[in-house]
């Protein structure tokens, strides 16, 4: 850690500001009524998610365990993939990703990576830049990003989400693809995040 | 501590965008003089209320949300001294670097000196209210350090030479042909053959800025959270940008106001659900990113964290205001207030306009205004507001602290049509005076019918002697 500052530091003087505003003032209870289990599950969970997902103009692709190769192969077969170093999850002729630079990065066409979980409710994929999803640059850079979701990564309500992820991780919260609704509110798809987002779902 | 400071200083004038240069009814009188404003804002504030409402409703439990989210504000401003050192403690054993400062200048500075160490005069940033509110970008081009915004409106803004109109959808005051123009104008890249359709200027923008990304040394961010109790910053965005500049460059320096820190990650869940609802109207926003100090090998390897006070210990030292501080900026008042939507966000001559600006920035500054005048007092920017926090009666304090500002006469027949439907808006008035006489204790508990409905659901704080319009008239 670093060395105490210096008395008479902004910080020291900060926080004498604060405490003196503060003085007499106590602390609320915070309630907590709102849902944090879920009310949705098996395959009406599922579809929540791949609505929601279609909803904010994602792709959705459903399969099965033991097709995932086959549909992985079939969503990849025209592009160039770059795939984490480490990753159970790759097609033929995809590039690992060796520290390649962010040059080297955008000449790629796709990522394709697995996730940390999801959540049904908003739609949402978090990545924590585990084995399968390698780091933050990787999933950005590439136009195209196809992220494959396990059933079972797929929870209903954001505090769910949120307890299945470690703050101590880099996270990146996805919900579509990037966006913008700037020019007159006007929304266009695929802004500087990847344009298309594809996610396979295994079912 | 060798010295006690219990002076609550204010944001100093002449540095940073809290002091407008014009009174508010005097660049109100500007903004409604302009068609092309209004309509833009008329318009896409009704957009944004009717999306709002539609993601609102799929929640049952959004005012369970909004309670929790209100109690989790005023716990944090109760221990705002011991979560920001508990921020200071997670961020520093994460290998980040915690700064502090008093107010803007000193927060410019220390970032300008940041910059200046790492050798560069180019630096990436991710929109943020916190660093145009010190005015940053004015501080590093003083020091000869280009600052690049890199949010669609913030560029079309910072290209256009002129300032943001809206929290939440900055550039809303230009339409596209205007966007066209300036881009033609300010990006040498651009092609000739650039039509105005959005999705082609959204992509000259993409264009533009790429190489910008790709080569970037240091970013500048705000922040939406900064979580105590495990050092995370969080930004929520929708575009890519903020991805961008907090993934790539080597350096990144995060302002952040002291206010915005929040208990514990789980604290997170009320807020990663209240925020995107109200603000863009969507279940969540297309990207938030989340980071503790350094990851070895992944994102920048230097990150600075710089809190910032500039005056938000004044406002929390006032206890009837300072649940301003609670706001998480979703710009939800502005777009159900009717004298924002008229006057547009130009007119409140701050970086941040509408109901929340009308009791954030007196605050903030300390100086004489008229904004808290700029109210109809009528209640919906707490209805929207996903924190709770109790505008109106915060306008109305405001009124009886704050002394009358002098300001030019403006005639009351250029601005008579102000509120649109003057006579609706007139009647509504005098019905809240006539609320005075039934007030107790400053708080109307009910109305009689047909308003009773309305006073079932919320208290009213009892409307002040002279109503908006009548000040108006008055001056
Ligand atoms: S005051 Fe409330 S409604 Fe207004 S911007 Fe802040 S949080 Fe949103």
């Amino acid at each position: 850690m670093n060395a105490r500052p210096p008395a008479g530091s902004a910080r020291d003087a900060v926080l004498a500001r604060i405490r003196a505003a503060n003085s007499g003032v106590a602390a609320p209870a915070v309630p907590r009524d709102y849902r944090r289990t879920p009310t949705v599950s098996g395959e009406p969970l599922l579809e929540l998610f791949v609505d929601r997902l279609v909803d904010y103009k994602a792709t959705v692709r459903t399969c099965a365990p033991g097709d995932l190769s086959s549909t992985l192969v079939d969503i990849c077969r025209e592009w160039t993939i770059v795939v984490p170093p480490s990753s159970g999850l790759t097609v033929p002729g995809a590039v690992a990703d060796d520290g390649l630079s962010h040059t080297q990065l955008d000449e790629i066409d796709a990522v394709l990576t697995g996730c940390a979980a999801a959540c049904a409710e908003t739609g949402t994929i978090a990545l924590d830049a585990g084995p399968d999803q390698g780091r933050r640059a990787i999933t950005l850079i590439p136009d195209r990003h196809v992220c494959v979701v396990r059933a079972d990564q797929v929870v209903h309500t954001v505090p769910e989400l949120l307890a299945r992820l470690d703050p101590a991780r880099p996270l990146t919260f996805i919900s579509g693809p990037s966006a913008t609704s700037d020019i007159e509110l006007h929304r266009v798809e695929g802004v500087h995040g990847p344009r298309t987002l594809i996610v396979v779902l295994v079912a | 501590m060798t010295q006690t400071f219990l002076g609550m200083p204010h944001a100093p004038a002449g540095v940073g965008h809290l002091h407008g240069d014009r009174p508010f009814p005097a660049a109100a009188r500007d903004a409604l003089a302009d068609t092309q404003l209004r309509r833009n804002l008329g318009h896409a504030t009704a957009t944004i209320r009717a999306k709002r409402a539609a993601v609102v409703g799929e929640l049952e439990d959004w005012e369970d949300l909004r309670r929790a989210g209100e109690a989790l504000k005023a716990y944090t401003m109760a221990n705002l001294d011991e979560l920001l050192l508990q921020l200071e403690t997670a961020v520093t054993a994460r290998g980040g670097i915690v700064h502090w400062a008093r107010d803007a200048t000193e927060a410019n500075q220390i970032v300008v000196d940041l910059v200046r160490a790492t050798g560069t005069d180019e630096v990436v940033k991710v929109k943020s209210m916190a660093t145009a509110e010190i005015g940053l970008n004015e501080a590093l081009a003083d020091a000869g350090i280009a600052a690049v915004e890199t949010d669609l409106a913030e560029l079309i803004v910072q290209l256009g030479h002129d300032l943001p109109s809206h929290i939440l959808v900055p550039a809303i005051h230009r339409n596209r042909a205007e966007i066209r123009e300036i881009f033609l104008r300010e990006m040498p890249d651009a092609d000739p053959s650039l039509t105005d359709e959005p999705r082609q200027l959204a992509m000259a923008a993409r264009a533009h800025l790429r190489a910008k990304f790709l080569s970037a040394k240091v970013a500048i961010s705000g922040a939406n959270f900064g979580i105590a109790e495990t050092g995370t910053i969080t930004v929520v965005e929708s575009e890519g940008n903020g991805r961008m500049c907090l993934t790539l460059p080597d350096t990144l320096i995060t302002v952040m106001g002291i206010e915005k820190v929040v208990p514990t990650w789980t604290d997170l869940e009320v807020f990663l659900q209240l925020l995107p609802r109200s603000s863009t109207g969507e279940r969540m926003n297309p990207y938030t990113s989340t980071w503790s100090g350094v990851t070895p090998g992944d994102g920048p390897q230097t990150f600075h964290l710089v809190l910032v006070d500039n005056g938000r210990t004044a406002v929390l030292a006032d206890p009837a205001g300072r649940s301003a501080l609670h706001c998480i900026r979703c710009s939800a008042c502005l777009n159900v207030c009717p004298v924002y939507e008229r006057a547009g966000g130009h007119a409140y001559g701050s970086v941040y306009p509408g109901p929340i600006g009308a009791v954030l920035t007196p605050q903030l500054t300390g100086a004489a205004t008229s904004l808290p005048y700029a109210s109809s007092l009528c209640g919906a920017c707490f209805d929207a507001c996903p924190v709770r926090i109790d505008i109106p009666s915060m306008l109305v304090h405001l009124r009886s602290t704050q002394p009358h500002p002098v300001i030019e006469r403006a005639s009351f027949g250029a601005v008579a049509w102000t509120m649109g439907s003057a006579r609706r808006f007139r009647f509504g008035e005098q019905l809240l005076r006539l609320g005075r006489l039934i007030a107790r204790r400053g708080r109307i508990r009910r109305l009689p019918p047909p308003l009773s409905a309305w006073t079932d659901a919320r208290d009213l704080p009892a409307p002040p002697a002279q109503t908006f319009r009548d000040w108006w008239a008055a001056r």
